[in-house]
């Protein structure tokens, strides 16, 4: 089942890609498929299945522009401490833990700290993430919480759990 | 629009020079490596006003293989740096 | 009409290139550098290639649509990806925060990760083996 989704999964891309429906392109598609499945097949996410549900898919479509909006906010926000004379920056490494529990929604929080306000995953340990904070405001471990995790946590629960 | 273009492709150059600066001067070998990765995603950004400007989209293809190939030199580079061996 | 909101947006894209080149050069340590650059070049480059692609789109050259597309899906995925494992990377081969820092809960676990490498006896660098 996982081997024939990740098959399906490389050809549509190597179709995309080329896009054209030659012969020859199609039958070269099938055999790198097949080469690619057979080896990779096993660092494919489990769990494939989740991606037939509509209701995962219409919050993912909602996430992307709210993500998209605090990305926008993020990098005018970086960009102002950088161009600032002074530097206003009070950087370190806190701790911080989150609620969710599959693999693929800890990749995705991981991945969304990065690139949201001021925030860089450094290291993940089951629960605990390891977040380096440009500008640490606050001394509360609940609301850093809030601060860091709180945003996402929510959408990405119904959209990967 | 020829105008934008060379606006664009002198932002990005003078983007690119500040990374080679920190490349050059870089105290440590992170610094290096962080600007290296910075500088490939530069060179994807220049592959698509190169492809704006000819109208030939198959600056797209260097694109994909470019931010795909500095990912996976970054990875190996990180990897090196932890001290860890490569298959793990 | 539709062409030129998308000329901003490329226009957009490129001076957030600029500011995470000049963070790169100005911010004091590598985790500083790494935060804004990584922020800022990846959100530039992603908006150049929407741009790109919706550009495509509207003069109906599919092909470059599409690509720019997917190298965008491909840069947004990677590249946070990348600056994490240089993060971890660099303080686990011991480079020390910024004088400025105020505080750090993450030298307790790479201790452990170290010690775990040396017992594990794989390939040691210079750096972690003299830290």
């Amino acid at each position: 089942m996982k081997r024939l989704t990740c098959l399906v999964t490389v050809f549509v891309l190597w179709v995309g890609l080329f896009w054209s429906l030659d012969l020859v392109v199609l039958g070269a598609g099938v055999f790198f498929a097949l080469l690619v499945s057979t080896y990779l097949s096993d660092v494919f996410p489990d769990r494939i299945y989740m991606i037939l549900t509509p209701r995962r898919w219409v919050f993912f479509l909602l996430y992307l522009p709210y993500f998209f909006y605090y990305c926008l906010k993020a990098n005018v926000d970086v960009a102002l401490r950088v161009i600032h004379p002074d530097l206003p920056i009070r950087p370190g490494i806190v701790k911080v833990r989150t609620t969710l529990k599959s693999e693929m929604a800890k990749t995705f929080l991981a991945n969304s700290i990065t690139l949201t306000p001021g925030t860089l995953t450094v290291d993940i340990d089951g629960d605990d993430f390891y977040i380096h904070w440009i500008n640490i405001y606050t001394d509360d471990p609940a609301k850093r919480t809030a601060e860091i995790c709180g945003r996402f946590e929510p959408m990405l629960r119904r959209i990967f759990e | 629009m020829s105008v934008f273009v060379q606006i664009a492709l002198a932002v990005l150059l003078l983007s690119s020079v500040l990374c080679l600066h920190r490349i050059g001067r870089g105290p440590s070998a992170p610094d290096r490596t962080v600007a290296i990765d910075i500088l490939g995603t530069l060179v994807v950004g220049f592959c698509c006003v190169m492809a704006l400007t000819t109208k030939q989209e198959y600056y797209m293809n260097i694109a994909i293989a470019w931010a795909l190939i500095s990912f996976v030199g970054t990875l190996a580079l990180a990897k090196y740096l932890e001290g860890r061996s490569y298959d793990a | 009409m539709l062409e030129n909101f998308f000329y901003v947006f490329i226009g957009v894209g490129l001076v957030f290139d600029l500011f995470g080149c000049i963070g790169l050069v100005r911010l004091p340590d590598v985790y500083n550098r790494a935060q804004a650059a990584t922020k800022c070049v990846t959100l530039g480059t992603c908006m150049i290639l929407i741009g790109v692609a919706g550009i495509g789109f509207i003069g109906a050259n599919w092909q470059m649509g599409l690509k720019a597309v997917i190298c965008a899906a491909f840069v947004l995925l990677t590249s946070p990806v990348a600056a994490h494992a240089i993060c971890r990377g660099a303080y686990i081969s011991g480079v020390p925060l910024w004088t400025g820092s105020v505080e750090d809960a993450f030298a307790d676990r790479a201790q452990v990760i170290r010690t775990q490498q040396t017992t594990e006896g794989s390939v040691q660098s210079e750096e972690a083996e003299t830290t």
